[in-house]
């Protein structure tokens, strides 16, 4: 297991580094001079002249490519940005916690809230309570995040005046934000769940366990939902992704300095510095994620553990016993 | 012979569908909707540039059924123009990203070896972005205006599609129809195309419904944020970004344009559900 | 040895009738079925698939999908007492401790997320006041008794073999000994050589626990080596029912001629089988007359009306077929 995880750690450097790799030869073609972006519009051709020379943007590709993959992993040294020239380390260390705070509490609402929805509808297929779950979540994938956060405001701030409409502060908010990010996946967490609760009631072990004699809640929590959990973690992992990019566009609305607005008013003020580090740190926080993910997956399913305890990435042997 | 067995199954299914309440009203309401984007100039009361300099941000009336905006154009041409550009966008997207992820995929997964691996290891550097981070990235690398926008959203649906096929493919590759396939001598070629494509798609026809909703909402949240469709093109995501200046005074402003943009995406997301049971023989009863 | 008991039926079945019914389709499963288990005693129940056997299985023990099916009419009695009467709590005390079943397919009838050896202690734990260790040590002597080393007792059933996991399916089965075990098909899905093995564990431990069994087969082979009556099964109905000699010796509903027909017979000089001739009923249509007409080359104009009446000669021998005279010339018995 630890084995596993460790060739699953060694194997995202190279990961990364092409994330770096891409992302800084992308952001070569946008459009735009640097030089101009940093000294605006009115500097002299001599003064833009000498901005490029200091930016080495006159070296060839592969020497500036070094030099940032350079700066970067080996010296942490992850430049200013050019339009506030604050430091690009110092903004990530301030911004990144909340941009995990509202994804975490994205993915923590979707499974306590979206789970326990998709199981109450499998168990009642067909009745009421499965309709109204069902047509729930169906409006509720089908909601933009954004535009409920906008809904949101103009009833709980602007109307009632329960709720700050934006900024950062204590408890009260982060309401409104964690509910706009949250309801498509605690929709989308829903459906899976119901359609994974409902392949696994089916199942002979099912019957098996009730020709045992267990009682019908502990068939559905102990036997099914078990079973059942191993593609939710699939599609929770999946979607934690989406929770991360939704979670950059809520921040906007609610002007929250995380990650998300740093990136999104980087790439209108065309601050590439900040866009190309921004989402090289997402990519790792990204990564890491994921590979917690599979670790959870093994510890529900002991099929996968057993994989990752024999060989690594390639497929187990199932070990035969003898007859 | 052929033939006749691929109709009877396309039939099957389209049977399937049309049962599906759920599914159908999603179907008539997208067909409404590729109407009124047709005819969205017969259609729309004024212009969707037309400005009425008395009329600033008033809200629903008789005249201006959702009210105004900021500058005096009417929202419910605006609205009624913008459905040109959620809808078609989302499809395009998803075509694009579907047809070159189902490519690669099929690629992949047949040879197998050092092609396979380099390509998942590509994709899994693509897929360590989050899905709306890179639409971001790619939407500041090519650039705003409506292709660029389908391009810069597409990029993000390839992985899932390829990955998706691969996987299917490499199932269907140890199936013994296969085998059989092999043992009367067929070509690799019809072999991947007759048999194998055709037996591994259905998860990613199912995937592309579901990848047009999701693709609407990201095209509109990136409008939203200042990216993709620029104003004053009435894309619904632009429509709400310029509203949110106004909402506490004007709340209508942002109640239509996102109603549009729910709608569209829910009706998707019917018709997908519906699909996808209709695909399903597990899940026919 | 138990001859007091003998002559009373531990469990019986009474006019059991059961639906599947799916929108607007029912299907008519189980049409008035009866059936009587004594201790100690195996009684084969044969049909083909789709005739109604596991749905008595599962009727037995109330276990049937809540969604989709229904008993209509009838009763199970367990020493006098009607199952289907009791109450869900109290139907839960009577599963996998005085009831039990042996799954069709050991290779999906274990919890794939749970250790083997938990499985079997949850059925102990279920039905004992034992401490969670004593429960583990009951497991272990189960897991011992169907020949798995009690080591196994942590893993996975992705770590045994289909006949390793039937024994895990049968070791639950038989944890609380139950006084009466269903057994569906418990070896067919299982290599012939493994069939004899497990057959023979069943057998051995039915005889330990003077078990009342009810097997439920489509192979005439296993009836001939384990049971000591058979229950022949068409359409949901019961054709023909007696004890093992009176169905080989004198099989006499012409769809038990058929089944036997369809069996190779070495010591004959045909060349070709005699398969039965056509297709089970349509299951969702009610029947007049006998189910079976349809496909029966002695059916007669009077096969096809009414209620066909069940004959039960003085042996006890029972058969629902109104020409079984004729039927017996022609076949040469």
């Amino acid at each position: 297991m630890l084995r596993y995880f460790l060739k699953r750690l060694l194997w995202m450097i190279p990961i990364i580094l092409a994330v770096a790799v891409v992302v800084f030869t992308l952001m070569m073609y946008c459009p735009g001079d640097p030089a101009e972006i940093i000294l605006g519009s009115e500097a002299t051709e001599e003064a833009l002249e000498n901005k490029r020379e200091e930016l080495g943007l006159n070296d060839p590709y592969f020497v500036r490519l070094g030099r940032f993959l350079s700066d970067t992993f080996i010296h942490f040294e992850l430049g200013t940005s050019w339009v506030t020239g604050i430091p690009i380390a110092d903004s990530i260390v301030e911004r990144l916690p909340r941009t995990m705070l509202l994804s975490g509490i994205t993915l923590i609402l979707s499974f306590a809230i979206g789970v326990p929805l998709g199981v109450i509808a499998a168990v009642h297929q067909n009745q009421w309570q499965d309709y109204l779950c069902m047509v729930l979540a169906l409006v509720g994938v089908s909601m933009p995040n954004f535009w409920l956060a906008l809904l949101l405001v103009i009833l709980f701030a602007v109307k009632l005046k329960w709720l700050p409409a934006l900024g950062i502060g204590g408890i009260q908010y982060y309401i409104l934000p964690a509910i706009s990010a949250s309801a498509t996946h605690i929709a989308s967490a829903a459906r899976q769940s119901r359609s994974s609760m409902l392949d696994v009631i089916r199942s002979d072990y099912i019957t098996t366990a009730r020709a045992k004699g267990v009682p019908e809640n502990k068939v559905i929590l102990k036997h099914a939902l078990k079973n059942a959990l191993i593609p939710i973690i699939t599609m929770m992992g999946t979607q934690f992704g989406k929770m991360l990019g939704g979670a950059m566009i809520i921040e906007t609305i609610f002007s929250i300095p995380g990650m998300g607005t740093l990136i999104i008013t980087a790439v209108n003020n065309r601050d590439y510095p900040v866009v190309q580090t921004g989402t090289i740190f997402l990519a790792i926080v990204f990564s890491f994620s994921m590979l917690l993910v599979d670790m959870l997956y093994a510890a529900v399913d002991p099929r996968i553990k057993a994989q990752y305890q024999n060989k690594g990435r390639k497929k187990a042997v199932v070990k035969k016993g003898a007859n | 012979m052929k033939k006749q067995k691929g109709q009877s199954e396309f039939s099957r299914f389209v049977y399937q569908l049309s049962k599906n309440k759920m599914a159908m009203i999603g179907l008539v309401i997208l067909i409404i909707e590729i109407f009124i984007a047709i005819f969205a100039n017969q259609i729309a009361p004024y212009g969707y540039q037309e400005i009425d300099p008395t009329a600033l941000r008033q809200a629903p009336s008789a005249k201006h059924w959702f009210g105004t905006d900021e500058i005096g154009r009417d929202i419910f041409s605006r609205v009624v123009v913008g459905t040109r550009y959620s809808l078609s966008m989302g499809i395009l997207a998803t075509a694009i990203s579907s047809v070159i992820g189902i490519v690669i995929g099929a690629i992949a997964g047949f040879a197998g070896g050092w092609t396979d691996n380099i390509i998942m290891r590509a994709l899994d550097v693509i897929q360590s972005l989050p899905g709306m981070l890179l639409t971001i990235v790619m939407s500041a690398v090519l650039g705003s205006g409506y292709f660029n926008t389908i391009l810069a959203l597409s990029v993000g649906a390839i992985p899932g599609q390829a990955r998706m096929l691969r996987a299917n493919m490499l199932k269907q590759r140890k199936a013994e129809y296969i085998e059989a396939a092999y043992s009367i001598n067929c070509s690799p070629a019809r072999i991947i195309f007759k048999h194998l494509v055709p037996n591994s798609i259905s998860a990613n026809i199912v995937g592309m419904t579901m990848g047009v909703a999701h693709t609407i909402i990201q095209a509109a949240s990136l409008s939203f944020i200042g990216l993709g469709i620029q104003p004053p093109t009435p894309d619904w995501g632009a429509m709400l970004s310029g509203a949110r200046a106004f909402i506490r005074k004007s709340p209508h402003m942002v109640i239509f344009p996102g109603l549009a943009i729910a709608i569209t995406v829910l009706a998707v997301n019917m018709l997908g559900d519906g699909i996808r049971d209709a695909m399903d023989p597990k899940l026919k009863k | 040895m138990e001859n007091t008991t003998e002559n009373k039926e531990f469990l019986s079945v009474k006019n059991l009738k059961v639906e599947y019914f799916s929108g607007k389709t029912v299907v008519h499963a189980v049409n008035g079925v009866d059936l009587k288990m004594y201790k100690g005693k195996t009684l084969g129940l044969v049909g083909e698939t789709g005739a109604g056997k596991t749905t008595i299985a599962k009727s037995i023990l109330r276990i049937l999908p809540d969604v989709g099916a229904r008993v209509v009419e009838g009763e199970v009695e367990l020493e006098g007492k009607n199952l289907l009467a009791l109450k869900e709590h109290d139907m839960r005390k009577i599963r996998g401790n005085e009831i039990s079943m042996i799954f069709q397919d050991p290779m999906t009838a274990l919890n794939p997320v749970q250790r083997v050896g938990e499985q079997i202690a949850e059925a102990v734990k279920l039905h004992s006041d034992l401490s969670k260790e004593q429960c583990e040590e009951r497991a272990k002597e189960m897991l011992k008794m169907v020949g798995i080393t009690e080591d196994r007792y942590y893993e996975y059933p992705h770590q045994f073999s289909g006949g390793m996991k039937q024994r895990i399916v049968i070791a639950i089965a038989l944890a609380c000994n139950p006084q009466v075990l269903l057994a569906d098909e418990p070896t067919t899905a299982l290599d012939v050589t493994i069939q004899a093995q497990v057959l023979e564990l069943v057998a051995e431990l039915q005889k330990k626990f003077n078990t009342a069994m009810l097997l439920i087969t489509h192979d005439l082979g296993v009836v001939a080596t384990v049971c000591d009556e058979v229950a022949i099964i068409y359409a949901g109905k019961i054709v023909e029912y007696g004890t093992k000699e009176q169905i080989f010796h004198h099989p006499s509903h012409p769809y038990t001629l058929g089944l036997f027909g369809a069996i190779p017979d070495m010591a004959d000089d045909d060349i070709w089988l005699h398969p039965i001739e056509g297709l089970p009923p349509d299951p969702t249509k009610v029947i007049e007359g006998c189910a079976f007409a349809p496909r029966c080359k002695y059916a007669t104009d009077a096969c096809r009306k009414g209620e066909i009446p069940a004959v039960t000669t003085e042996d006890g021998h029972l058969s629902s077929c109104i020409n079984m005279k004729t039927v017996l010339r022609k076949e040469g018995k």
